[in-house]
């Protein structure tokens, strides 16, 4: 296991630890606003699945990555926005929707995939994804420059969005009422202000971001879909949300340990060392469940998480 | 009050809401003079709330008309209310517990754009609390705040809004006797710098501080007086259609042996405080100990302790020499120990369940209602029925679902219930919240006759009319702790409601 150890096969798994992280960070900071504005949308794996077929699908299709980018963020937004109609407008329950999404984006980007096959010649045809942008001068630091700043420009980004959305979240007047939404939504209805409205918003924020993270999936990090590609990133999130306490930093946090997670696990596969990797899937959600005992009093879930507003 | 040719501050005509085929109110029409207080009295379900959600935009009328200063307005949603300077106080406080006092106040301005800005805001929210003597830790959550505290949050936050009319609906529910008069001076204040106030209540003796008093039955306006010249008789006759007295004949009675005792009882909170601390008393047969005080005092935890739903951290509870300390409700219900929890649906009822359920419900294992796994529905359905009968609960049959009664007549259910099954103790936690007179005459009555049958009867109430009628002793409950003990008669409201906002006071009994 020493070879492990060595400082070429550390900074390598940095490294991929960081590039990992960005599209799960980015799932999972969109769906913190979500769950902070009181909508428990257990449907990001599927939204986030609908964008990395449609991302790929119209690279290919158009031969730019950049509208394929923007295809996949649109359809994160057309997803969730969905479920804003059926939970917030139609008050429909909110698991079952979350459910009913992902085994519709399962099967429907399989058959699509299927269908697309015949569409390009019966050929899967490959994209030339992004490149990875060294950042000027910081990338010049010995290993950590290697390991922070020679990654992709999402990378970045889903790092900025963290202290993004800290300071809305706590530094602004629109983030206390997304904030009070998820706490006690009757509070903003009695001062006039529309809960609905508030909520599509955050939805659509989320959508964006999980738009982003299954484009970056394809468009960044391979150059192709494979069905079922997001392999569970989307529950993750919410498992991270969870371990992380609805609180950004330690969301942060969360994120990078399950990353290095996966990072470790890759590269002890590569070298022939093999922990079971059902082990390294299952620890997540472990440590998440952990998390929730340890945090039962201490807990930052929204009070009316989950629960459709109603004036009585 | 003002010359007569200013249009009143808000003027009502025939307005009328309906639920269904159900009207909440019908045809009601009144004026509110600006600086004035004006009061809605009724009985629960004489349209009062209904009628104050509609003054606020929260509920859109069916028909009729609302004037503001002599201007025809059509309130959309409470923001049209709110633009014009008509704020509500609910009753059961808006408020996100988990966030700041000074955040709850802010939430839904933009003053200042989108930065939260609250330093600046504070200067302008203590101008507000001191004018108005009220004071306020802008900084403190407000789950840590007693609920006297928390609606002063409600107060300043609708003046913050700029409100200049605001309804209070049931605003001395959650206060102690000295938080109401500070209210009550408040409001006072409020009208000379011209506001004017719609105050919602059942108590008598604070509407008769109003100035003019609007009186609601089922829905209709049944009296419009001013306050100097009516009496409280007047007002009740008025409300209920019928002259009532609430007086009680509670007979003498020397308390027997010692039945519930309880010593150095100390329970925890679902936030993990001690809610209950280091507390002990005891009740005899033949003797009701009133338990005075605001709620969210631990009352709710001591209760769940003696029953067994929540496990205490220390000291011991017996009931007449059986030890109970640790033991879980079904081991407590069959040591006869009965329980009316404070809130009937969710802890004494289930909604969906049907009269007949709900009557049984705990009972099932006992072998007069179910033969081995089975239920007996026969024996069930006989012993409902005669529960309807002897406790006059109004239901369409057994078979109705609970959920569609009378606050009055759950209750009753669970009296049914309890009544079946106690045989030496009753813990009655808040057992008239929300019911009306008559039903509240009903349940003094019928716990006054247990008291006769031998019963040890726990009694914890925030009315403290409840209190002085039916206990033998008295003790008062703050922050978890007993403050002190009284004889009936040995005290009196003025006392207790000092207690009650944790005032020591000397030679206690």
């Amino acid at each position: 296991m020493s070879e492990l150890f060595t400082q070429a096969i550390l900074v390598s798994m940095f490294s991929a630890t960081v590039r990992i992280a960005a599209p799960l960070l980015l799932v999972s900071i969109g769906e913190l606003v979500v769950q902070r504005a009181g909508i428990w949308f257990l449907g990001v794996e599927g939204s986030m699945l609908m964008a990395a077929f449609t991302a790929y699908f119209a690279s290919v299709a158009s031969s730019s990555l950049y509208i394929g980018l923007l295809a996949g963020i649109v359809m994160g937004i057309a997803v969730h926005l969905s479920m804003a109609v059926a939970a917030v407008t139609l008050k429909i329950n909110q698991f079952i929707i979350g459910l009913g999404i992902n085994l519709l984006a399962s099967g429907l980007t399989l058959f699509l995939y299927r269908e697309s096959f015949k569409m390009f010649g019966g050929e899967v045809p490959t994209i030339r994804p992004f490149e990875t942008v060294a950042l000027p001068g910081l990338s010049q630091i010995p290993i950590l420059g290697e390991i922070l700043f020679n990654q992709h420009i999402f990378t970045y980004l889903a790092f900025a969005m963290v202290g993004v959305v800290w300071a809305f979240l706590y530094r602004t007047r629109y983030g206390l009422e997304i904030r009070a939404l998820g706490e006690n939504p009757k509070a903003l209805d009695t001062k006039g202000l529309s809960v609905s409205g508030r909520q599509y918003a955050a939805l659509a924020f989320g959508g964006t971001m999980a738009g982003l993270a299954g484009a970056v999936l394809v468009l960044a990090l391979t150059d192709r879909f494979v069905p079922n590609m997001t392999n569970g990133r989307g529950w993750l999130a919410i498992v991270i949300i969870i371990a992380g306490n609805w609180k950004p930093l330690p969301i942060l946090l969360a994120v990078l340990v399950f990353a290095f997670l996966e990072a470790f696990q890759l590269q002890a596969q590569g070298i022939g060392f093999n922990i079971p990797y059902q082990l390294l899937l299952a620890l997540p959600y472990i440590g998440a469940i952990v998390a929730m005992m340890g945090l039962r009093w201490r807990s930052e879930q929204p009070e009316y998480l989950g629960v459709p507003y109603h004036r009585e | 009050m003002q010359s007569e040719q200013h249009p009143p501050h808000l003027e009502v005509r025939k307005l009328t809401k309906m639920f269904g085929a159900l009207s909440a109110n019908s045809d009601v029409s009144f004026k509110v003079v600006r600086g004035e207080i004006l009061c809605l009295l009724g009985e629960n379900g004489a349209g009062k709330s209904t009628l104050s959600s509609c003054l606020c935009g929260f509920y859109q009328p069916d028909s009729g008309q609302i004037f503001c200063d002599g201007v025809p307005v059509l309130f959309n949603s409470p923001r049209d209310a709110i633009a014009r300077g008509i704020g509500m106080v609910h009753q059961h406080f808006v408020l996100v517990q988990s966030m700041t006092v000074i955040e709850n106040i802010v939430l839904g301005t933009h003053d200042h754009g989108w930065a939260l800005g609250l330093d600046e805001t504070a200067e302008k929210i203590r101008n507000l609390c001191i004018h108005y003597s009220i004071s306020l830790d802008l900084y403190a959550k407000v789950w840590q705040l007693s609920v006297g505290e928390q609606q002063w949050v409600e107060i300043v936050k609708v003046l913050f809004f700029g409100a200049e009319l605001l309804i209070l609906d049931e605003p001395t529910a959650v206060l102690t006797p000295r938080e109401s008069e500070k209210l009550f001076a408040i409001l006072r204040k409020m009208t000379t710098d011209h506001l004017s106030i719609i105050l919602i209540s059942h108590k008598l003796g604070e509407v008769l501080q109003s100035d003019q008093i609007v009186v609601l039955r089922k829905g209709k306006i049944v009296g419009n007086v001013r306050a100097v010249d009516v009496t409280e008789s007047d007002l009740t006759s008025m409300m209920v259609g019928r002259p009532i007295m609430l007086r009680t004949n509670r007979k003498d009675i020397t308390p027997g042996a010692p039945m519930l005792q309880v010593s150095n009882l100390t329970v925890l909170s679902d936030k993990g405080q001690s809610a209950v601390n280091d507390m002990s008393f005891t009740v005899h047969e033949h003797e009701i100990l009133g338990i005075a005080g605001v709620s969210g005092n631990g009352q709710t935890e001591l209760f769940e302790a003696l029953v067994g739903v929540r496990d205490s951290e220390a000291g011991r509870i017996q009931l007449s020499g059986v030890d109970l300390t640790h033991q879980g409700p079904m081991d407590v219900i069959a040591n006869g120990i009965g329980y009316i929890p404070d809130d009937r649906f969710r802890s004494g009822l289930v909604g969906s369940f049907s009269v007949e359920e709900n009557v049984i419900l705990g009972l099932q294992k006992r072998e007069e209602f179910a033969d081995g796994p089975i239920l007996n529905r026969r024996h069930i359905r006989d012993f409902a029925e005669d529960a309807i009968d002897r406790f006059g609960i109004v239901a369409r049959s057994v078979q109705t679902r609970t959920d569609t009664l009378s606050g009055g007549n759950a209750q009753k259910i669970i009296l049914a219930r309890e009544f079946w099954s106690a045989t030496k103790c009753i813990l009655a936690n808040q057992p008239t919240r929300g019911l009306d007179v008559g039903i509240i005459e009903y349940v003094h009555q019928i716990l006054l006759e247990k008291r006769c049958e031998g019963f040890a009867i726990v009694l914890a109430s925030e009315e403290l009319e409840d209190i002085l009628a039916l206990s033998d002793r008295i003790a008062v409950i703050f922050k978890g702790q007993i403050m002190g003990v009284f004889r009936a008669g040995e005290t009196n409201i003025d006392q207790l409601g000092l207690l009650m906002a944790g005032q020591m006071v000397e030679n206690v009994a």
